[in-house]
C-alpha cells in the first residue's frame, strides 16, 4: 500500500460513502456545541421535526457570552442571557454526553474543556461551530470548524458532505531558543505562508520542534492553523499525546484503553508519504513574534521594526499596509519595542491553559504592571485551569503584580461580553485575531505569546522577553 | 433554500483583500438566536460613523458616505465584487446571513476562506471564483461605469459581462446541483440513513471506546 499521511488515515477511516465527483459523506465522532452558533441549528431541527442522530456525541458549554467577573450577578446583558438560556433549554430538551453550563466548576472555553475532559481523543473527527476547532488536531484528530447549517446537519445525520482537502506539511526542525514558544512558532509560520497560505489544505505540523512541544503547545499551534487559512491542523500521536489523555474523565478505560493506545500509535504519517505542499522552518531562527497590523500575517520579530509601505511595489498590498498602519496608529519604521500598550489580555482558546499561565507568571513574579497600563487581565481557559493555577499560587503572583484574575470564558478575544478595548486602545493579547474591531470597535490588537504579553505588561511596551527571563 | 439559476444584478465593488467575517458582521450582533435581521448591520463598523449595538434604530444612525454600499449608485446591488481571501476568520454563518439579508445573491472574487465559502452555498449565496486578472478588470469597469451589471448563469457556469463576453467558472457538481434545485441537504443525506447506520456499526466494532 502507498504510504499515507496522517490526514489520509483520519479521512479514510471516517468515509461513509463517496460519490462520483469526490464528495464524501464523512462520519463525525465528537460534536462540540456552544451558545453562539447552535440556537439556529436546534431551531432548524425542531422546525423540520427531526431528532438528533447521536446526541451522546455532543459536549456543550457556554463560553462566548459569559461574563468573567461578578458571577453572583448572573449575565446582566439580556440578549447574551437569552442566548445562554437558549442553549440550556436545548440541552434540556435534547440531552448531551456532557454539558458544562455557566457557573459550573468545569465550565470554560469549548476548546480548552474538550481536551481537558478527555472528550477529544486521537483518531476522532471533531467539529464545532467555531473556526478554532482546529485546536483539537493536536491530538492526531481531524478537527475543523463548521457553520450553523453544518451544525444542524451533524445533529441530524452525524455526518457532513465534504471534499478531501489538499495536504500540507509544516516541518519545524532544530530546537527553539529559550523564551520562544509554540505561539511564536505558529505566528512565524503564518508570517511565512500568509493568512491564505493554507486555504484548501489540512496542515500537519511535524519536525523536532513539534515533537518537543507539550500538548498545550501543540494545541496553541493547531488552534491558529485557521489563521493560516487551513480549516484543520494536526500533529501525530506520540507518548506526549497518550500521557496527556491517560486518566481523563472521558478517556477510554480498562481493555478499551489498551486497544485505543495500540490504534493511536498508528496515527502518524508513514515514511515517504507525499504532501501536496511542504514548508520547512528552522526553529532556532524563530524569535519572539509580535503582530503590528490587522491580519495575523502582519507579524515579525520583536527585534524588528514596523514595515514601511513606501518599500512595497504591489499597489494593492501597499494600500492594504497603509490602511493597516493607519488603523493601528503606527508610523513606518518604528521599532516594535517602542510601541506602548494600554491593556494586556492573557487568555483565549489559543493561550489560556495551565502552561500558558505558568509561563506568564514566571515573567510577572515579583514585578509590577507598568503605571501606564490601564488594565492587565488573566482569564483562565476553564474552571479547572483556574483551580489548578490557584493551587499553584499563580493567582497571587498575578494579583500582587496588579493583574486582574478573572473567571473563565472567551472574554476579550472577541469581546462579546463586557471585556473589550475602547476605540484607539492598544492591547498586548495572547489571542488569535488582530482584525479591525475584533477586541472592541476601534481597538488595536498585537498578538503575542503569554510570556511576551506578561513582559509587555511589566514594561508598558513590547520588550524581548528573552532579555528579562 | 432558495433556488439559484440565472442572476442579472447590479455590482458593488468592495476593494479590500482579506475581508474577515468580523468586518462582515461584528460580534455584538451574533447574540441573536435568529437567522434573519442581520442585513442592517452588514459591515457595521465601515458603514456607520457611530458604534452599533443590537436594538438600535439603524435608520437613524449616521452613515459613512465614503463606504461603497452607502453610495446611491450601488443601491439595490445583488452582486458583491471582492478581493482575495474574502470571508477569512471566524466560522460565523451570520456572515452569509447578513449578506443575503442585505440583498446579495452572489459574490465574485479571486478566492475565499474555506468555511465562509462552504457556508455561502448553504444559504443560496453563490461565491464565484474568477482569476485575479478578470477581477481586476471587473473592478475597473464597475467603478468607471455607473449601473454596471453582471449576469451569473449557474447552470452554464458563466459570468457574462456587458457586451456579452463570457467567463467560465468552476463549481462542485454536488454544490451546484443543491443550489440550482434549492435542495434540503439534510433531507438528502437522510436518504442514506441505512449506509450511515452500517458505517456506524463497523466504526463501533473497530473503536468501541468512541461509543461509551
Amino acid at each position: 500500500m502507498q504510504p499515507q499521511t496522517l490526514y489520509d488515515k483520519l479521512w479514510s477511516s471516517h468515509v461513509v460513502s463517496e460519490d462520483a465527483d469526490g464528495t464524501a459523506l464523512l462520519y463525525i465522532d465528537r460534536h462540540l456545541v456552544h451558545e453562539v452558533t447552535s440556537p439556529q441549528a436546534f431551531e432548524g431541527l425542531k422546525l423540520a421535526g427531526r431528532r438528533p442522530w447521536r446526541i451522546d456525541s455532543v459536549v456543550a458549554t457556554a463560553d462566548h457570552n459569559t461574563p468573567t467577573r461578578d458571577w453572583d450577578q448572573g449575565i446582566r446583558d439580556p440578549i447574551s442571557r437569552t442566548q445562554v438560556e437558549t442553549l440550556d433549554a436545548n440541552i434540556r430538551e435534547y440531552g448531551a454526553k456532557a454539558y458544562f453550563p455557566f457557573l459550573d466548576a468545569r465550565q470554560g472555553i469549548v476548546h480548552v474543556i474538550g481536551p481537558e475532559q478527555g472528550a477529544t481523543l486521537p483518531g476522532m473527527t471533531v467539529v464545532c461551530g467555531d473556526s478554532h476547532t482546529s485546536t483539537h488536531g493536536a491530538f492526531a484528530a481531524l478537527a475543523f470548524g463548521i457553520g450553523t447549517s453544518e451544525v444542524e446537519h451533524v445533529l441530524a445525520t452525524q455526518t457532513l458532505n465534504m471534499k478531501k482537502a489538499k495536504s500540507m506539511l509544516v516541518r519545524v526542525d532544530g530546537a527553539l531558543r529559550a523564551g520562544v514558544t509554540a505561539k511564536d512558532v505558529v505566528l512565524a509560520v503564518i508570517g511565512r505562508i500568509g493568512t491564505a497560505g493554507g486555504t484548501g489544505c489540512a496542515i500537519e505540523f511535524a519536525g523536532s520542534v513539534i515533537r518537543g512541544l507539550s500538548m498545550e503547545g501543540r494545541m496553541t499551534l493547531c488552534n491558529m492553523a485557521i489563521e493560516a487559512g487551513a480549516r484543520a491542523g494536526m500533529v501525530a500521536a506520540d507518548d506526549t499525546t497518550i500521557e496527556y489523555v491517560r486518566g481523563r474523565n472521558f478517556a477510554p478505560k480498562g481493555d478499551h484503553w489498551d486497544r485505543a493506545v495500540a490504534y493511536w500509535r498508528t496515527l502518524k504519517s508513514d515514511e515517504g508519504a507525499i504532501f501536496d505542499k511542504t514548508v520547512v522552518l528552522n526553529g532556532g531562527d524563530i524569535a519572539p513574534q509580535v503582530t503590528w497590523g490587522t491580519s495575523p500575517e502582519m507579524v515579525g520579530s520583536v527585534e524588528g521594526n514596523v514595515p514601511d509601505p513606501a518599500r512595497i511595489e504591489d499597489p494593492v498590498k501597499r494600500a492594504s499596509l497603509e490602511r493597516a498602519l493607519h488603523y493601528m496608529g503606527l508610523q513606518p519604521n518604528t521599532p516594535i519595542t517602542e510601541i506602548r500598550i494600554d491593556k494586556v489580555f492573557i487568555g483565549s482558546c489559543t493561550n489560556s491553559r495551565i502552561e500558558d499561565l505558568r509561563a506568564a507568571a514566571t515573567v510577572v513574579r515579583g514585578r509590577q504592571v507598568a503605571a501606564g497600563v490601564k488594565l492587565a487581565m488573566v482569564v483562565p481557559g476553564s474552571g479547572l485551569v483556574k483551580r489548578q493555577a490557584e493551587s499553584e499560587g499563580l493567582d497571587r503572583v498575578f494579583r500582587d503584580a496588579g493583574f486582574e484574575w478573572r473567571e473563565p470564558g472567551c472574554s476579550m478575544c472577541l469581546a462579546m461580553n463586557d471585556d473589550r478595548l475602547e476605540p484607539g486602545e492598544r492591547c498586548a493579547s495572547t489571542s488569535n485575531r488582530n482584525f479591525e474591531g475584533r477586541q472592541g470597535a476601534g481597538g488595536r490588537t498585537h498578538l503575542v505569546s503569554p510570556a511576551m504579553a506578561a513582559a509587555a505588561a511589566i514594561a508598558g511596551r513590547f520588550v524581548d522577553v528573552r532579555k528579562i527571563l | 433554500m432558495e433556488k439559484f439559476t440565472v442572476l442579472d444584478g447590479l455590482v458593488a465593488p468592495l476593494d479590500r483583500p482579506n475581508v474577515d467575517t468580523d468586518a462582515i458582521i461584528p460580534k455584538q450582533f451574533l447574540k441573536s438566536i435568529k437567522r434573519s435581521g442581520f442585513g442592517p448591520n452588514l459591515f457595521d463598523e465601515w458603514r456607520y460613523l457611530d458604534h452599533g449595538e443590537p436594538g438600535m434604530d439603524n435608520s437613524k444612525r449616521p452613515l459613512n458616505p465614503n463606504f461603497v454600499l452607502n453610495q446611491p449608485r450601488y443601491r439595490g446591488a445583488q452582486i458583491l465584487l471582492a478581493r482575495e481571501n474574502f470571508g477569512c476568520g471566524s466560522s460565523r454563518e451570520h456572515a452569509p446571513w447578513a449578506l443575503t439579508d442585505f440583498g446579495f445573491r452572489a459574490i465574485v472574487a479571486p478566492s475565499y476562506a474555506d468555511i465562509f465559502f462552504n457556508n455561502s452555498f448553504k444559504n443560496g449565496l453563490l461565491p464565484v471564483i474568477m482569476p485575479a486578472a478578470v477581477v481586476d478588470r471587473l473592478f475597473l469597469e464597475a467603478e468607471a461605469m455607473p449601473g454596471f451589471r453582471l449576469t451569473i448563469d449557474l447552470p452554464r457556469q458563466v459570468v457574462v459581462i456587458p457586451g456579452g463576453q463570457e467567463f467560465r467558472f468552476e463549481v462542485d457538481a454536488f454544490r451546484k446541483h443543491n443550489m440550482v434545485e434549492g435542495l434540503d441537504e439534510i433531507g438528502l443525506t437522510l436518504k442514506q440513513s441505512d449506509t450511515i447506520r452500517a458505517f456506524e456499526e463497523r466504526h463501533r466494532a473497530a473503536q468501541p471506546w468512541l461509543f461509551v
